[in-house]
């Protein structure tokens, strides 16, 4: 049975137990001056799978997204990442276990050229170390290596004919497809895209997806943040509703935009329709 | 416990001097450096020149700025002996037996040399420890800096909330206002236009410091707005980043210190007002009352800057912006104006501080580079960005700086101040005050 | 009273000595620090003189107090530079980029208060400083004391020939040093740290050490330079290493181009040249009566120095932040 299929049989409920969870939330909480921004009682993410968060504006998923991956600690509560407990972890140990995540806002490192953003993607560098640095011939041949990965994954991509430009170059699109092959070079095992379709134009969404997709074919966990729906149906099989910090609902998308708990939380905040989930674009959760 | 002043020649700048004539000469600069760090030079010493077989050569006395140069006939050796007759009271050479130094004279260029003075031995009280009495005294006049202190800090603090810029020319704001109130105490308008000679003050001749102080307040805020009108503001229309816009305050604060040595010169200068004041005794704390007035008035105009930004309009747009400025700009406050007033008032504030500070210690050029760093350590101490937590700070620096010196030398003191920052930011990194943010 | 009185030949002479002298070499050794600080990693270091003060003081104290060999003592002024960039690094470098600016300027003066205080004069000399350090450095070197060196009218006595020598020998080893750990793989996380701290995080890449690591090389390399200059100088004393000095260094590394492995030695020769050759001029046309001594005497001369680094500091960090060498395309790159 496949990761996909052994979703079939969970029931659509906040917080409830998967059959093969790659990472698991329990009572995890973080307040901002007295203002609880996220308090997640228990979720489990299945491996093999995509799962997309949802939500409307302020509803801690970018908090909840730091916490995860280590770039923000949480109040209390613990997170188990592949059987580790990874709260308490800083975001470099947890990228090194697997778990690597993208931006919001693009990080593609401008001042670096397309291959050398990709190599620096590579995990268990031996010229990384200080004195190694100084010899070359320690790290020659790892570095051709990684080199002839990184190439692989920019054809792959479709970004082979830029590999030497800077990346400042990119178009912002180009710059998602680019941190995105960067992540996989540090070979995860989870990635965690947040907003990966965030101000891409139209054409490049498509391609985009694609590559998400592609991500589960190998196995890797994909866990991603998102506003539109018509993405999340499209790509998800497996959909996190999250509202004022806490975890509401969970289901499979075809069923989720149904839920009264989830269509409550979007009229809460957007009084004007139900489930437009699009207009969420501005960020205004980052505390 | 013994206050050494130690006194030194210093030979400035690396290699050796290039004679200015082309011709040899020995030199030497009589200065010494108090306990606060100034460098007060000695004008009028004497110093005599012999050739190793003892035939003497030549002498010279050092000028205001402590300089002595002496023409020798050519390159060699030369034994410079310094006339402690001529040397001001009190000060003498550290090591009675090092008299004469000797020094060699290379083709066409200046031989220098140094003699190591001591100002004298101040002896504190010793045999009765440390009292309740001495901490209470140097708790008042700890209180005392830590308010001078604070009018620098929030403006600091303020500029560093609104804009992201931590500026490292404040503190020359500081000596500014100093100046500024120096130069009307004593010349008035006619300082710089001469024609006006005759007219009466504030025109023609210095006015009471009273009211020069308030010319220090309107240069202060003069040099704020300038600050941000015609360089600061035009860096964040440029997109200049905030770390390109703080190695600008650098160079501005060099080229400000250094205008101010050559406008004013090295040797620091007293008021003409209230300079001399024997202090009287309130309880058991003795304090002059120019230093109970002055703190009285910055505890006045500091509560009156904490009900501005508490109460009006424009002081709860300050803080808005501070708190969070991509919000308060959507939510219509005029951001530039807003930093625009932050500057005149941190200039004012500064300004007058300057005054203060010029008035409890001594009007010189150089104090500014202390200044910072102690006005560092007070809004870290408080937590970056926040007025209240700088004044607090500030507080807290000037009395840790003063009762600090019951236990080490005096001449450390600023060194407990530097290093207590160093400790806040490995336990507290937000401060006393401040509210822990999403660091690392 | 005319320009003709002015000896060109002299002042050019004097400029061109200063511009390879061994002042020049110890700014740029601090700027090569600097840049490894700034230019490489993004670190705002304010208190570069602290480094090269204790670089000085190791050194120096290695001979006067513990009697060691000259060689030991250089590695023992390296480890002060270390231990330094540790005490500051270690609390700073987890906080946002201007802490780390404030408690480098404090620390910078904090080194040199207590070095010039009374209560270490048993150690340091206090404000006298140290000079019976230079013995053992004398010994070593090949050329004699007395005897002058040099090329056509730039000539050094042997003494300081030494301090230049071996200067430019350290500027040239750490330069290779710079570019080979630039162009290696330590290099590439230590630049995508300056561009993006979190986009290194999040692909595993420890920027809190990479940080320490780098602040601890470049401070180490600025040591270097306090020791070429209490070699030239045969003296450590505690205001050589004033607050102002770091930002001649700042100068020096914008001057070359920030980010750029060359630009703090052709920062330094073009400063010395500079500074010099205006520093004489000014001198002889106050000597010649030229500039009025109303205006201006031959001490203030020596404050132009000042006037001209704050300046040109803050013109060029405008205007030209890429230096003499750098392209404007790659600073246009930048997102500021």
């Amino acid at each position: 049975m496949t990761p996909v299929e052994q979703l079939a049989d969970v029931a659509p409920e906040p917080g409830v137990s998967k059959p093969d969870p790659i990472l698991v939330v329990d009572d995890v909480s973080r307040a901002f001056g007295g203002l609880k921004a996220v308090d997640v009682d228990h979720l489990e993410v299945q491996r093999g799978v995509i799962t997309a968060l949802i939500g409307p504006n302020g509803a801690g998923k970018t908090t909840f997204f730091n916490l995860l991956t280590g770039f923000d600690q949480p109040d209390s509560g613990t997170a188990v990442f592949d059987g580790e407990i990874a709260s308490g972890k800083s975001s470099h140990e947890l990228a090194r276990k697997g778990m690597v995540r993208t931006f919001q806002l693009t990080k593609a490192l401008t001042k670096l050229s397309v291959v050398e953003n990709m190599k620096l993607g590579a995990t268990h560098q031996r010229g990384e170390h200080f004195f190694a640095a100084l010899v070359s011939p320690l790290w020659n041949a790892q570095e051709r290596d990684i080199e002839s990965r990184a190439d692989a994954l920019l054809e792959r991509f479709k970004l082979d004919h830029m590999r030497d430009e800077y990346a400042g170059t990119m178009s912002g699109g180009q710059r998602k497809l680019l941190e995105m092959a960067r992540s996989l070079m540090a070979d995860p095992t989870l990635v965690m895209l947040d907003e990966p379709m965030a101000g891409v134009n139209p054409a490049l969404t498509q391609s985009l997806l694609e590559h998400v997709k592609s991500l589960r074919h190998e196995g890797i966990t994909v866990m991603f943040v998102e506003h539109d729906m018509d993405v999340v149906r499209d790509i998800s099989d497996w959909v996190v509703v999250m509202a004022e910090g806490q975890i509401i609902a969970e289901g499979p998308p075809d069923t989720i935009g149904s839920n009264q708990q989830v269509i409550d939380a979007y009229l809460g905040s957007h009084h004007d329709s139900a489930l437009d989930l699009d207009a969420g674009l501005l960020d205004e959760e980052k505390p | 416990m013994l206050l050494f002043v130690s006194s030194v020649l210093l030979i400035w700048g690396p290699g050796l001097a290039v004679a200015q004539e082309g011709g040899e000469s020995v030199g030497t600069r009589l200065r010494f450096e108090n306990v606060d760090g100034d460098r007060i030079p000695i004008e009028g010493g004497r110093v005599t020149v012999a050739t190793l077989d003892g035939e003497a050569v030549a002498e010279g006395l050092s000028d205001a700025e402590g300089n002595v140069e002496i023409p020798v006939p050519g390159p060699g050796t030369y034994v410079l002996t310094l006339d402690v007759e001529t040397l001001p009271e009190g000060v003498v050479l550290r090591d009675p037996d090092r008299l004469s130094t000797e020094t060699q004279v290379l083709e066409g260029q200046t031989g220098r040399t140094i003699f190591a003075l001591i100002a004298g031995d101040v002896t504190l009280d010793t045999d009765e420890g440390v009292s309740f009495r001495q901490i209470l005294q140097l708790s008042v006049e700890g209180l005392k800096l830590g308010l001078f202190l604070g009018m620098g800090a929030i403006g600091l603090s303020l500029i560093f909330g609104t804009t992201g810029l931590v500026n490292f020319s404040h503190s020359e704001m500081i000596v500014w206002g100093m100046l500024v109130a120096y130069f009307f105490n004593f010349y008035g308008f006619a300082g710089f236009l001469g024609f006006m000679a005759n007219w009466p003050a504030p025109f023609g001749a210095g006015v009471n410091l009273a009211f020069a102080a308030l010319f220090a307040i309107a240069g202060g805020a003069g040099l704020g707005y300038a600050m941000d009108r015609w360089i600061f503001l035009p860096l964040r229309e440029r997109g200049v980043s905030l770390i390109s816009q703080m190695v600008v305050t650098i160079g501005l604060s060099l080229i400000l210190r250094y205008v101010f040595l050559f406008i004013f010169g090295g040797s620091p200068r007293f008021f003409a007002d209230f300079t001399a004041q024997s202090a009287i005794t309130i309880g058991i704390v003795d304090i002059t009352p120019k230093d109970l007035i002055t703190a009285a008035l910055s505890i006045i105009i500091l509560l009156g800057v904490g009900l501005l930004l508490l109460r009006t309009k424009l002081g709860k747009a300050m803080r808005a912006v501070a708190d969070n400025r991509d919000l308060a700009e959507s939510s219509g406050i005029d951001v530039q104006r807003v930093i625009r007033s932050v500057w005149v008032l941190g200039g004012s504030l500064a300004g007058l501080g300057g005054v203060f500070i010029g008035l409890s210690e001594q009007v010189s050029w150089n104090i500014g580079f202390r200044m910072l760093l102690l006005i560092f350590a007070a809004v870290v101490l408080g937590g970056l960005g926040t007025a209240f937590g700088a004044l607090v700070g500030a507080l807290v620096v000037g009395i840790g700086i003063q009762v600090s010196t019951l236990f080490i030398p005096t001449e450390l003191k600023n060194v407990g101040a530097l290093a207590l920052l160093i400790l806040v930011l490995v336990f507290r990194p937000q401060g006393i005050l401040g509210r822990a943010e999403r660091i690392g | 009273m005319s320009l003709a009185a002015i000896d060109w030949g002299f002042i050019l002479t004097q400029s061109v000595t200063q511009a390879f002298d061994f002042n020049a070499v110890v700014y740029a050794l601090a700027a090569i620090g600097l840049n490894i600080h700034f230019g490489y990693a993004g670190l705002l270091n304010f208190g570069q003189v602290g480094f090269v003060a204790m670089g000085a003081y190791g050194m120096g104290l290695s001979i006067t107090l513990w009697q060691l060999n000259p060689f030991l003592a250089v590695v023992v002024g390296m480890i002060f530079a270390a231990i330094f960039a540790l005490i500051l690094g270690l609390p700073t470098l987890r906080l946002r980029s201007d802490y780390l600016a404030i408690v480098t300027i404090a620390a910078a003066e904090i080194v040199r208060l207590i070095a010039r205080s009374t209560v270490m004069r048993p150690i340091t000399r206090g404000a006298e400083g140290l000079n019976e350090f230079i013995g053992p450095f004398r010994d070593l070197s090949p050329f004699s004391p007395g005897q002058i060196y040099g090329i056509g009218p730039i000539e050094w006595r042997g003494s300081q020939f030494f301090a230049v020598v071996v200067g430019w020998i350290l500027v040239a080893l750490s330069l290779l040093l710079v570019a080979q750990l630039m162009r290696s793989p330590w290099g590439r996380v230590v630049k995508a740290i300056r561009e993006d701290e979190d986009a290194a995080r999040a692909l595993g890449k420890n920027a809190y050490w990479y940080k320490l690591q780098a602040l601890i090389l470049g401070g180490v390399i600025g040591g270097l330079g306090g020791m070429v200059q209490a070699l030239g100088n045969a003296t450590v004393q505690p205001d050589f290493f004033v607050a102002p000095l770091t930002f001649f260094f700042w100068l020096v590394l914008i001057l070359g181009g920030v980010g750029r492995v060359w630009a703090p030695v052709f920062g330094a020769v073009v400063y010395w040249f500079m500074i010099t050759f205006i520093q004489n001029t000014g001198r002889q046309l106050v000597d010649e009566g030229l500039i009025p001594t109303s205006i201006m005497d031959t001490s203030q001369i020596d404050q132009i120095r000042f006037w001209i680094v704050g300046a040109a500091l803050a013109l060029l960090m405008v205007f030209r932040p890429q230096g003499f060498f750098g392209s404007r395309e790659e600073m246009a790159l930048d997102a500021r």
